[in-house]
């Protein structure tokens, strides 16, 4: 049990990196990686959000969705808009929660919060988890790795783009075309960890 | 597909809403963080630039300070007297008088006045021609270099290069410091608006290695300090310095200047 959870959250983060090989949750992967400080708040965010969303939403399959559940019917075509429900109302949640008990981190990640509701990444992880892993705490891992994946990748994109602004950028390739690039590399080089044998 | 699939997942689905709904709501209560209504009030008076220029995180904050009483209700830089009257006017104290400031460029060593040491070709950024020897190409070492990083920095439009060498727009330029803070050859200051006469110009040598530098540049000759009656410039540490209290700006240590690096 204990390696599978360590397999399980070393392949979410790195060999299949949730932006670099999934191409999940670019959006706020490009939006919100101008500047260190804001990728960790998003970073950090995004885990918080993955773990809660997953846990509930994993319960709810089982429970209501699944064949063997209250309904004794296969209610899974209605993960997709149940799952969108509970993420937006957890977001909803969440940000209620740190703004009475938690204000210091509900001002440094601001506006990332609600946007964390359109991150298709924290869908992803629902959807995966409910379909493919039968395991909860294994599922849990899963998810703590891919979040922790999205974190290390958008910290990483940060600060390249805080490096890439003294440098001397052709015309054509300023502002998103440069970051795109970078973004293709950082994919390159994250299917370095394809050959990682473990498990 | 039976109807009973149908039917549980209508019902599904509205459990769900419902219970999520009175979820929020309650939760909503719970939580319910109590907003002083001065914060508020204040925070509207305020201009929302953002810039920092009063010295908390942002308009935000400083609203924050000001209702509790932490900050003086004529902090903000941007507003000035307008804003802070009616700041004053939801708190109920006098607003005291602010002075108009606005920042300004202390050198004047345009591409004809200042000599170069060396030909720099590297990256258009202060910061970064700054850390090379001699801090930067012109020979001054004290000089505004020109690259336009206070240009970035300002979110008004208020300063620019020209000839080489940063411009305030006194019109625009709301005391905010962002180029203060930005400058890193630290020539910029903040100076009383509409001054007529102030010393362009920050070089720390003393004679001739001055004279070589820049053709306005200052030698700590010290005849502002002779002519001037009312003590308000001195030379200190190679540099005339104007204290704008007690400067009249009558202009005879303009006139006197050999150097003609007072304006």
């Amino acid at each position: 049990m204990g390696v599978e959870i360590i397999v399980a959250i070393i392949s979410a983060a790195l060999i299949s990196n949730v932006v670099l090989s999934r191409f999940l949750g670019i959006c706020a992967f490009l939006g919100v990686s101008n500047k260190v400080d804001t990728a960790k708040g998003m970073g950090v965010a995004v885990i918080f959000v993955i773990l809660m969303a997953t846990a509930v939403t994993y319960v709810i399959n089982r429970v209501f969705l699944e064949a063997t559940g209250v309904f004794k019917r296969d209610l899974t075509y209605l993960q997709t808009i149940a799952f969108i429900l509970v993420i937006a109302a957890l977001v909803q949640f969440l940000e209620m929660f740190l703004k009475k008990f938690i204000p210091s981190l509900y001002k440094a990640l601001g506006i990332y919060l609600p946007l964390i509701t359109t991150n298709c990444a924290v869908l992803g992880v629902a959807l995966t988890v409910a379909q493919d892993y039968s395991n909860f705490v294994i599922g849990m891992a899963y998810a703590l790795g891919t979040s922790g994946g999205f974190c290390i990748s958008i910290i990483l994109l940060a600060s390249i783009r805080e490096k890439l602004e003294n440098n001397d950028i052709p015309e054509s390739f300023k502002g998103k075309p440069i970051v795109l690039v970078m973004a293709c590399l950082m994919a390159i080089a994250f299917t370095g960890f394809s050959n990682l044998n473990i498990g | 597909m039976d109807s009973v699939v149908i039917i549980s997942s209508i019902i599904l689905l509205a459990v769900i809403a419902i219970v999520i709904g009175i979820f929020l709501g309650i939760s909503s209560e719970i939580f319910k963080v109590e907003v002083d209504e001065k914060v508020a009030k204040v925070r509207e008076c305020l201009p929302g630039n953002n810039c920092g220029g009063c010295g908390f995180a942002g308009c935000d904050a400083l609203a924050e300070a000001i209702a509790k009483g932490e900050a003086a209700v004529n902090q903000c830089p941007v507003g000035g007297a307008p804003v802070a009257e009616k700041i004053s006017a939801v708190m109920g104290v006098a607003a005291g008088n602010s002075e108009k400031k606005v920042a300004f460029v202390r050198c004047n060593g345009t591409c004809v006045n200042a000599n170069n040491a060396y030909t720099y070709t590297g990256v258009k950024d202060c910061r970064l021609a700054a850390s090379l020897p001699n801090a930067g190409a012109k020979q001054c070492r004290n000089a505004c270099l020109g690259y336009g990083t206070c240009v970035e920095a300002c979110k008004f439009d208020a300063i620019h290069i020209v000839d080489g060498v940063a411009k305030v727009d006194e019109e625009k330029c709301v005391a905010c410091q962002a180029c203060i803070k930005a400058c890193p050859m630290k020539v910029i200051e903040l100076v009383p608006y509409g001054k007529k006469h102030l010393v362009e110009c920050s070089n720390k040598d003393k004679g001739k290695p001055a004279m070589d530098a820049c053709k306005v540049s200052c030698i700590a000759c010290g005849m502002c300090e002779r002519t001037c009656t009312k003590g308000a410039i001195k030379v200190q540490s190679n540099i005339a310095v104007m204290d704008y209290s007690l400067c009249d700006d009558c202009g005879a240590c303009s006139e006197k200047c050999p150097r003609k690096c007072i304006s």
